[in-house]
């Protein structure tokens, strides 16, 4: 589903970012990026959605070279993945309704149809409730739950978290852990990139660590 | 097709929420459009109807030749027959001075005045129809008539015509610089507005680009919003012009009422309203496109 050929990325006036990164994730998998902070784990997520195009090396999502993508395509190649960002990203001026509906807004979802998935979406994180509140209202664990609501929304085949537990006690964590687990049995392709690999049990899985940059221990098919 | 529709759909619903939201802003907005589009429609008007006022008066230019008051009888009969054979000659009419001073007499207007003269103060003279209306050959013939012995003065009557009509010319040539340069004002003032608006939901344009919205998507709202901005500067403009004219009616009403003569400005017709609300929709896109576009380049270059 994803995989990495001795993929490099420098950002100009900066070391390499990441270098010579090889790995396979197969579909439906769930896969934790590990390191501390500074390793890569953002790069490499935003090389995946393509945020970022890779210095060397190429990106294969589901057998199309991102690297190579016309800036035209790149839209409807981000639609595929869910994104969760480290910081939210939710727009405070809206309702929790209305930020779980921008993705759809955007495929040229409305109405009716619309406005199921979205309520399915709150159902799942657990904020059915909250629709009408608006997100700055919502506590840590909230706004990160509104954030995972608004990436499956769109049913995605791929779903991208970026420190998804960052600043969460260990109860609101497990439970966000808990619900990525839930959308792989589904069989969603999850990435989740975490500094704390304390809350990662062996068998819970794979896991690709990062350390300066280079992948100490990775997966592959 | 559905999506197609929905999303414009959308894109419209959007734009109308954040209007409503900042009504007063809005409305300020219309406001200046309406102005800015209404000089150049003030300007048309004035110079449409003068234009109407002068196509009713007779355009066809006449000779008028003045003859010495000292001149002989035979000397005038001469002239006549010259003018019957001049073969640029159409039509002339002889007006004796004695005719003219009757005349002038019977004329409400002038009697008081022509009553206190002791004798009559007026030449003969011919009044002549040129058969072209060409303005260079009306004034050869002029002057040729100008060189003929008894003739005072030979006066090309279409001559203040002939300045009415360049001088409409001109007005018409100064609105189209003032639509222009007024036009390209409001791309500047749209284009100001939306790149504020922009600004204030950058947040959320970037966001929509890392989901996966294409440039489209996130310039519709934003040309929506300028297609608006020109309907209600347009109908703005329309009402203003509306309230003027009806204002200035009042005094033109006045005035003519003083020449005996009931004109009015006319309103501006459909076709006149569908212009100026057409372009002012037309320039409000290509105001917001603009901006969008220099935005979204500022976009991919973060």
């Amino acid at each position: 589903m994803i995989k990495f050929d001795q993929v490099s990325k420098r950002y100009p006036g900066s070391n390499e970012a990441l270098r010579g990164i090889s790995f396979e994730i197969p579909e439906g998998a769930l896969v934790f990026v590990t390191g501390h902070s500074g390793a890569g784990k953002s790069t490499l997520l935003k090389l995946m959605a393509a945020i970022e195009r890779p210095t060397t090396g190429t990106v294969l999502i589901g057998n199309q070279n991102v690297s190579k993508l016309r800036r035209s395509a790149i839209p409807f190649m981000r639609r595929k993945f869910g994104l969760v960002f480290q910081d939210h990203k939710l727009l405070y001026d809206r309702n929790c309704f209305e930020n779980v509906a921008l993705p759809l807004y955007i495929n040229g979802i409305a109405g009716a149809d619309a406005a199921k998935r979205v309520r399915a979406a709150l159902d799942k994180v657990g904020l059915l409730a909250k629709e009408k509140a608006m997100p700055i209202t919502l506590s840590g664990g909230e706004q990160q739950r509104l954030a995972i609501a608004r990436a499956v929304v769109s049913r995605p085949s791929i779903l991208l978290a970026d420190e998804p537990t960052g600043n969460l006690d260990e109860n609101y964590a497990s439970e966000i852990l808990s619900l990525f687990y839930a959308f792989q049995q589904v069989g969603v392709t999850v990435v989740i990139a975490t500094h704390d690999a304390s809350g990662i049990s062996a068998a819970s899985g794979k896991v690709l660590r990062l350390d300066h940059g280079v992948l100490k221990h990775g997966v592959t098919a | 097709m559905r999506q197609w529709l929905n999303q414009h759909v959308q894109a419209i619903n959007l734009v109308l929420s954040r209007m409503r939201r900042n009504l007063l802003g809005t409305l300020i907005m219309f406001c200046v459009m309406g102005v800015t589009l209404c000089l150049p429609g003030i300007l048309y008007v004035i110079v449409d109807n003068l234009n109407h006022v002068a196509g009713t008066v007779q355009s066809e230019p006449k000779i008028s030749l003045f003859l010495k008051l000292d001149i002989q009888a035979d000397s005038v009969a001469a002239i006549g027959q010259q003018l019957a054979h001049e073969p640029d000659v159409a039509r002339y009419e002889f007006v004796s001075k004695d005719k003219a001073w009757q005349q002038l007499q019977a004329s409400t207007g002038s009697a008081a005045a022509a009553n206190k003269l002791e004798k009559n103060p007026l030449p003969d003279a011919y009044f002549v129809q040129p058969k072209s209306s060409d303005p260079n050959a009306v004034e050869a013939l002029q002057q040729q008539m100008q060189q003929w012995p008894g003739v005072e003065l030979a006066q090309v009557d279409a001559n203040w015509i002939k300045r009415l009509y360049a001088l409409l010319a001109l007005g018409k040539k100064t609105i189209l610089v003032l639509a222009a340069l007024l036009g390209l004002a409001m791309i500047a003032i749209i284009g100001n507005t939306i790149r504020l608006q922009i600004v204030t939901h950058r947040e959320e344009i970037e966001v929509s680009k890392l989901i996966g919205a294409t440039n489209r998507f996130i310039r519709r709202p934003f040309l929506y919003a300028g297609a608006f901005y020109g309907l209600g500067g347009g109908i703005a403009a329309w009402l203003i012009l509306l309230g003027v004219i009806s204002l200035f009616n009042f005094s033109v009403a006045e005035i003519s009422a003083l020449y005996a003569s009931n004109f009015r400005l006319g309103l501006p017709d459909s076709g006149m309203i569908i212009t100026i609300i057409s372009s002012a929709i037309m320039l409000g896109v290509l105001g917001s496109f603009l901006a969008v576009s220099r935005s979204l380049l500022q976009f991919e270059l973060d």
